[in-house]
């Protein structure tokens, strides 16, 4: 079989640069087929590992209270300890249709693209609403890194170095009410700045909207997002602040946040108006669902290389099973995909 | 004529292997983070617009009165062939990692893959009559047998329309353009019927 499990075979805390990265591949490819199907996807104690950080500039630019702010992070737990992929390819490698349907046009189109002033919206049933500047909504958050697989809807998978902080602690700050079943998620609607939503012959509406449960919102490993490998996102990555949910395929973790609205209905979904049979509401990553159009059992790891096999098996919950599989225990997930 | 469009036909492909060449030298590429992907759409794309160019020819022809353009038709659709192989030999190699299993369900299961299958087994025949001492011997049934291209070219756009997840701009260039080369043909037909 030329299908192998992608197995952590150094310990986080070694962890520091790209370099190692590349050490690492070499050291996967020449440990072969020796390695097991010992995953241990998540770390439970607390890494002594370096943020990880790059040393390109990065484009779009961000307030000093940011760059202050960022400088503070940690490194924080739920990290995988796979090899991380280079910067320059989580940044030039992007699905973001606002910016354009191929994969290098969102880093093309997105460098002009500023993100400050930014403010979000906050409605719907919970006890504090209204607008907020994005230093009011960050300002009680401390950073910390989290290093997730990021599996995509299309079959593709990274490990990416974010920094932010749990949704969950945003989401208690406005103190949702008990009707509050649904977070509601919407990104920036501007067609000045965001080509894409100019398409004539695009077959999604924008804006961009998104939405989870309360219990998934709340869950420890959903996580607000304004950092990459040690520093600002690129507008290409969702800046200024974008979501992350590492069990569920990359269309759910929505870019460029505008708007939080609390529900007591469902929202509906931005895929799941465009392809209601390809893209559900739950979105988690399954193996044992097909996408209409492609298997979902495997996935490619990429930066990809032609000559080597990149090709493993894609985990349930894309390996985040023991933080969040008891949310769906009595769900069909064969129907609720 | 014909060493220019020969020469111009080979631009992709020497691309790609340039391509291809400098990513496993470790140097910089434009194939991006999913150099195989990248190379599977080139070459699909190349051969659609080889295919559109290959039924041009005709339409030029006439249009233009300019009979010499007739002798590169071959050398377009064999590029067209050339690029289609080349598309789903890297599908096979680079996507599916040569699990041929793989691509079984997926000629069976997936009707993008399906009728992009029955396109390339459409273009074999074309391919392997395209020689003049096949012309000469199926002499009046050469013309009937290529007309399979009028199939062929319909079942590679709906192949690009279903596949295409978000923006229809690219899928309906292309079928409008094939769209207004298969109207051209039937312009005997529809002018005596009307
Ligand atoms: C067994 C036969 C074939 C298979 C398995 C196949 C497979 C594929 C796959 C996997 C893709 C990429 C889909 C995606 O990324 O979403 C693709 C795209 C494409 N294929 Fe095929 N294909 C086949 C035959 C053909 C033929 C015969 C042609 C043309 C003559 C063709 C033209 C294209 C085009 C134009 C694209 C889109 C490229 C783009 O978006 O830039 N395919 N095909």
């Amino acid at each position: 079989m030329l299908i192998k499990r992608n197995t952590p075979a150094i310990k986080s805390s070694e962890i520091t640069d790209e370099q190692l990265y590349i050490n690492r591949r070499n050291l996967l490819k020449t440990a072969g087929t020796a390695l097991g199907a010992m995953a241990v996807p998540v770390l439970a104690n607390t890494p002594k590992r370096k943020v990880l950080r790059h040393d390109e500039t990065v484009i779009g630019s961000t307030p000093d209270w940011m760059q202050e702010k960022l400088g503070r992070t940690v490194p924080g737990n739920f990290s995988t300890d796979e090899p991380v992929t280079p910067f320059e390819y989580i940044t030039k490698y992007n699905n973001f249709y606002e910016f354009g349907t191929d994969k290098e046009d969102p880093s093309r189109n997105a460098k002009d693209f500023h993100t400050d002033p930014w403010s979000v919206e906050i409605m719907g049933e919970a006890e504090v609403t209204g607008q907020f500047t994005l230093e009011d909504i960050l300002r009680p958050h401390p950073l910390e890194e989290r290093i997730y697989r990021l599996r995509c809807v299309e079959a593709w998978s990274m490990v990416v170095p974010w920094i932010g902080f749990p949704l969950a602690d945003l989401i208690k700050r406005f103190k949702p009410t008990s009707k509050a079943k649904y977070v509601r998620f919407e990104t920036l609607f501007d067609p000045e700045r965001m080509p894409g939503q100019r398409s004539f012959f695009s077959a999604i509406d924008y804006p961009y909207v998104e939405g989870l449960r309360m219990d998934e919102a709340t869950n420890e490993l959903a996580l607000m997002v304004v950092g990459l490998y040690g520093q600002h996102l690129p507008p290409q990555n969702g800046a200024p602040l974008r979501l992350v949910i590492p069990w569920k395929y990359g269309f759910k973790s929505i870019k460029s946040i505008v708007r939080i609205e609390f529900t007591s209905r469902r929202p509906r979904t931005t895929w799941e108006r465009s392809a209601p049979n390809e893209y559900g509401f739950y979105a988690n990553v399954n193996p044992n669902v097909d996408h209409p159009r492609w298997s979902q059992a495997t996935e490619r790891r990429l930066p990809g290389s032609l000559f080597r096999p990149q090709r493993m098996e894609t985990m349930m919950f894309n390996g985040y099973g023991p933080q969040v599989a008891h949310l769906y225990s009595d769900l069909n997930l064969k129907r609720n995909f | 004529m014909k060493p220019v469009v020969f020469a111009a036909g080979l631009l992709p492909l020497g691309y790609c292997i340039w391509q291809v060449v400098s990513l496993s030298l470790g140097k910089t590429h434009q194939l991006g983070a999913d150099p195989g992907e990248a190379i599977v759409l080139f070459n699909g794309e190349w051969a659609l617009r080889f295919l559109l160019l290959t039924l041009c020819v005709t339409p030029v022809r006439q249009i233009f009165r300019w009979p010499e353009i007739a002798r590169i038709r071959r050398m377009l659709g064999l590029f067209c062939f050339t690029y289609a192989v080349l598309h789903v030999c890297s599908y096979i190699a680079f996507l599916l990692e040569f699990q041929f299993s793989d691509l079984f369900q997926d000629v069976l299961k997936r009707p993008y893959i399906t009728v992009g299958f029955t396109a390339l087994m459409g273009l074999i025949p074309l391919a392997a009559t395209s020689n003049r001492w096949m012309v000469r011997r199926l002499k009046q049934r050469w013309r009937t047998l290529h007309r399979l291209i009028y199939i062929i070219l319909p079942l590679v756009l709906v192949h690009l329309i279903w596949l295409t997840r978000s923006d229809y701009t690219e899928a309906i260039v292309y079928s409008v353009v094939g769209a207004l080369l298969l109207a051209y043909r039937l312009r005997p037909y529809l002018r005596r019927s009307g």
